[in-house]
């Protein structure tokens, strides 16, 4: 059972890496709380928005075997 | 038959495309012409082009990362939102991401109504709202060998 992480932007600089898999975690929260502690990230969770499988969704949101899920710092297009 | 071929023409409306992201320089000819109607009097466009300067330091060159299926999911939910919200007949948005170059565009907009002042404002709404919401990242790349993960704007 596992899952995809993708990282963007500072978070891909500070885990030097654009993807990994991940052993299935309890919840959102406590994945990025493991990863923030493993790579010292720029934010902490609630300056983060997360999509799972290409499509936002809350940070309550359950994960299954096989999903993507991304966390999403303050985006700068334009 | 006439029924069917209605029937195709509404699912193909439901599926027609108003927002793209692109790792090629932004060609908006298509989409420009897709926006020509009849009952259009208006309308308005934004070019957002790669600026060597920021903040007072010299810019080099911009490097946007991009979640494309995140990216193209919001984008196409901001121009739905568009339509509902002011006036228009149709609006389109191309984003481009990967390397840019020092006066490349980055970012396109183009929306046709039948007045001018729908068309204007909502160019303006649509481009406020890719900016604060698509998920693209502008990495700036500056002349001392710097680089910086813009925030916002």
């Amino acid at each position: 059972m596992s899952i995809t992480v993708l990282y963007f932007a500072s978070l891909k600089d500070a885990a030097n890496k654009s993807s990994e898999q991940c052993a299935l975690p309890e919840s959102l929260p406590h994945l990025y709380a493991e990863l923030n502690a493993q790579y010292d990230f720029a934010f902490e969770q609630n300056a983060l928005r997360v999509a799972v499988n290409g499509q936002f969704v809350s940070w309550q949101t359950s994960l299954n075997d096989g999903d993507s899920v991304a966390f999403i710092p303050p985006v700068s297009g334009g | 038959m006439m029924a069917i071929v209605w029937h195709l023409f509404r699912l193909c409306r439901v599926v027609e495309m108003r927002f793209k992201v692109t790792v090629t320089a932004i060609d908006f000819t298509d989409w420009r012409l897709q926006l020509n109607n009849p009952q259009c009097g208006a309308y308005a466009s934004f070019e957002g082009w790669v600026r060597n300067h920021h903040d007072g330091k010299a810019v080099d060159a911009l490097h946007y990362d991009c979640y494309p299926e995140l990216a193209t999911h919001e984008g196409e939910a901001i121009l739905a939102e568009a339509l509902a919200k002011f006036d228009i007949t149709d609006a389109r948005c191309i984003h481009r991401y990967g390397d840019v170059t020092i006066g490349e565009m980055a970012v396109w907009v183009g929306v046709s109504a039948a007045h001018r002042d729908a068309a204007f404002l909502a160019c303006r709404w649509i481009l406020d709202e890719v900016k604060s919401r698509v998920a693209i990242w502008k990495n700036e790349r500056y002349a001392d060998g710097n680089s910086h993960w813009r925030v916002q704007g």
